[in-house]
């Protein structure tokens, strides 16, 4: 099996599939972390039963979720090494010490946390809990600083020279770690993290809202998601587009390929909405697209000349299809976040933000698509800076390990079974924990129809855990 | 004076090594011996003994990896690849035994199978690591700054002894925690598993102690030549001592000894491949110096090491503290 293909696709596709996989948990993990501190923070202020029952809620959640973001990330750690040994060897004077910074000073502090924000508030009393919290925050927000930075020094390489032996070794750390591209992309990324957990807990309140059992915790987690959504979905198309004319800036290529221009345009180039890319012939079949409004965006002149694909050695084009439709994917998700952040707010401003029903409607459909944009941005970024892992520096067909085929293929499909398997099976709990909110108590129902009949007492209700799990 | 910086790294990431060998050895340990009890309140228990820790304990081997990935990238770049079932095996087992500590909560009518899971996760994952310590120790060929052997070359009959000694030690430091976390019947059948544990890994530390020497002339060289030999003495009696005071503390009821001695003899058995090897890191084809990188990369993480691991050290110290104790049987999930 495996031995008529070729081991860097094999592994290339390993690495795809594996860090897809887990990139999906940390998007969501950081977001929830922070508003598992905000919850708190509210909680101790105010001392309103809601925001505590709501962080006991999404901790559980939070677990679950951190648990599959931790295996799968042991995986990534040993990714470099069984699969771009090359890479390794060569990068790791440079991208090796960011991580080592990012274990010691994210993952342990995670890991060394989550026990007793987990397990301890009986144990530790409130303001430690708080604290123990906040340091779990702030350890996903440190992580996603470090492998940004690694992530980004890939892209956008400065400060290191290259020693006798053909490693890449540090010249000017500074420069490394702020790299060009790496301020926007944190900021991108770290705002993706909350937008997609803002739409995730967005749905999980519409749910609940529609299903008119807990209106008080239903509507309570509702709002303040669709205030993330509608302060940061405008901020993020912002970022988004300063992180793109960086990336115009250092890496035109993956630009040329995002846009679809195989041609240069010497007065304004098209902005394509849509088309079917045609490697072959080197063109976008049936386009639509709206004239210069590419230079107007690119180079804020509707006039200004726009080089094309045809500048570039064919060599070193990226896969133009993949790059086109990611990139397009992610763009309309994020106008649809927007979309639903406005919506929101019209409704908020009416009145109807916890009785339009097709509002709710809509954020449970929206709730997973955070999850696609970011995978949809990830793929755009990274298949973008193809044929290098280190732009413009290192190919990635010189970065493989001396590795064979059968190996590498029959890793990558007991990847693939168990991820399905396992992963399959978290989502599955994951969904399941979400569906089950605990219904209100009697008494804090101030807004939304009241329903006498079936009300569980509060103790009981809160208590639900302790109750499957004990005895 | 200049600092050797290689030699300072060695000596960390050795201990990280070490940390994560004896932290995630008793919590794979746990795993390993939860199919020999059958009560579901005596698996819940075990469980909660090591939940509010092992994720700390497993970012120890994030540590060792990604640690060995800045400062020896040509070690990380040539065991990886050396090692590759093994490492995909271990990564494998570790899944599922990760998860299965949030997912044996979330269900009754699958609860066997996440039981299952963390067990056989757990031993796979312990078995690989043994195994890859086994072909690490037997050497590794290295040309042109890259793996030179074959994909097979892991698999000999000396690297499944040492899975298997892996296993049984394991096993042991699993037991030993339980003894001492935990009360009543449980923490009387963990004793007696305990014995059976302590004599297997006895056993199994003389095999591979009598075996090593004799797969590498630098071995023997090390553990019969002088000043070395000093160890081959001193190292055996202290392993005779820490085996005495483990089989007492069992014998007298003593909660904690038990698990103190199991890590000294943890801590034996790793000082005697330490010394076998030094200095290479890859034996014997790549020394420290040879696979560290640039001193610029050593210095940097250097600092950010001397401060941050007394810090991880001081809130390790303190989420172990804030779980002192007995495990409450009553106590439920988060």
């Amino acid at each position: 099996m495996f031995e008529n293909f070729d081991a860097t696709l094999l592994a290339r596709f390993q690495f795809a599939f594996t860090v897809s996989f887990h990139i999906i948990f940390p998007a969501f993990s950081i977001g929830l972390a922070s508003y598992l501190a905000v919850l708190e923070a509210l909680w101790l202020r105010t001392k309103q039963d809601v925001y505590l029952e709501l962080f006991d809620f999404w901790k559980t959640i939070f677990a679950v979720t951190f648990g599959m973001g931790v295996v799968s990330g042991i995986v990534m750690s040993y990714q470099f090494g069984t699969n771009w040994s090359v890479f390794s060897d060569k990068a790791g004077p440079v991208i090796g010490p960011l991580m080592g910074y990012e274990v010691l000073s994210a993952f342990f502090l995670e890991a060394g946390f989550l026990g007793v924000m987990l397990f301890g508030r009986n144990r530790v009393g409130p303001s430690l809990h708080f604290f123990a919290t906040l340091m779990v925050a702030f350890g996903t927000l440190m992580s996603a600083t470090w492998i940004l930075a690694v992530n980004s020094w890939m892209q956008t390489p400065t400060g290191f020279a290259i020693n006798e032996v053909g490693q890449f070794v540090p010249a000017d750390w500074w420069a490394v770690i702020f790299n060009p591209s790496f301020p926007y992309r944190l900021v991108h990324m770290v705002l993706a993290a909350y937008l997609t957990t803002a739409l995730v807990v967005g749905a999980v309140g519409a749910l609940h809202l529609l299903r008119r059992t807990s209106p008080l915790r239903a509507g309570t987690m509702f709002s303040m998601a669709m205030w993330m959504l509608t302060l940061v979905a405008p901020i993020q198309i912002v970022a988004g587009d300063m992180h793109g004319l960086n990336t115009l800036e250092h890496q035109p290529v993956k630009v040329m390929a995002m846009e679809g221009h195989y041609e240069s345009h010497s007065d304004g180039a098209p902005l394509i909405l849509f088309g079917l890319p045609n490697p072959e012939e080197k063109r976008i079949d049936y386009a639509i697209e709206i004239p210069k409004l590419s230079s107007l965006i690119l180079k804020h002149d509707r006039n200004a000349p726009l080089a094309g694909l045809d500048t570039v050695p064919e060599e070193l084009h990226p896969p133009v299809p993949i790059v086109f439709w990611s990139f397009r994917v992610m763009i309309l998700i994020g106008f649809s976040m927007l979309g639903l952040g406005v919506w929101s707010l019209y409704c908020r401003w009416r009145g109807t933000l916890y009785r339009n029903e097709w509002l709710h409607r809509v954020a449970i459909v929206m709730g997973p698509a955070g999850f696609v944009a970011v995978l949809a941005g990830w793929i755009t970024t990274e298949v973008g800076r193809q044929p290098f892992t280190i732009y413009g520096h290192l190919l990635t067909a010189d970065s493989v390990s001396p590795i064979s085929a059968p190996a590498v293929g029959a890793s990558l499909v007991a990847f693939i079974i168990v991820y399905f398997l396992i992963f399959g099976a978290g989502t599955f709990y994951l969904l399941r924990l979400m569906s089950r909110l605990p219904r209100d108590p009697m008494g804090d129902l101030d807004e939304g129809p009241i329903r006498t009949a079936g009300i569980t007492p509060a103790p009981q209700a809160t208590k639900h855990e302790g109750a499957r799990h004990g005895t | 004076m200049e600092l050797d910086l290689a030699f300072i790294w060695a000596a960390i990431i050795a201990f990280a090594v070490l940390a994560y060998v004896i932290l995630d050895g008793f919590d794979l340990g746990v795993g390993i011996l939860f199919p020999f009890f059958s009560e579901k309140r005596e698996k819940d228990v075990m469980m909660n003994s090591v939940a509010p820790v092992w994720d700390g304990n497993e970012t120890w081997l994030v540590l060792g990896g990604g640690g060995l990935l800045a400062v020896f990238p040509l070690a990380y770049a040539t065991i990886l690849p050396a090692l590759y079932a093994p490492i995909i095996a271990m990564l494998l087992g570790l899944i599922f035994r990760g998860v299965a500590f949030e997912y044996r909560w979330r269900t009754t009518r699958g609860e066997y199978l996440w039981n299952w899971a963390f067990a056989g996760g757990s031993m796979v994952a312990a078995f690989a690591q043994g195994v890859a310590l086994g072909a690490l120790v037997q050497g590794i060929p290295v040309e042109n700054r890259a793996y030179a052997g074959g994909w097979w070359d892991w698999l000999t009959p000396f690297s499944l002894a040492t899975g298997l000694a892996i296993l049984v030690g394991y096993a042991l430091l699993g037991a030993t925690w339980l003894v001492m976390k935990t009360t009543g019947e449980l923490a009387e059948r963990a004793r007696r598993y305990a014995y059976s544990a302590a004599l297997g890994t006895l056993v199994a530390m003389g095999v591979v102690s009598l075996w090593t020497p004799f797969l590498e002339p630098t071995y023997l060289q090390r553990w019969f030549g002088w000043p070395t030999a000093a160890f081959s003495i001193i190292v055996p009696v202290l392993v005779a001592g820490c085996f005495l005071a483990l089989v007492n503390g069992l014998r007298t009821q003593h909660d904690s000894r038990p698990f103190l001695a199991s890590l000294g003899l943890f801590v034996l058995g790793y000082a005697g491949i330490g010394i076998s090897f030094y200095p290479y890191i890859v034996p014997t084809s790549v020394t420290i110096w040879d696979a560290a990188a640039p001193d610029e990369s050593l210095a940097f993480l250097l600092v950010g090491a001397l401060i941050l691991v007394p810090l991880i050290l001081a809130y390790t110290g303190y989420a172990y503290w804030v779980f002192r104790g007995k495990v409450d049987p009553e106590e439920g999930y988060h």
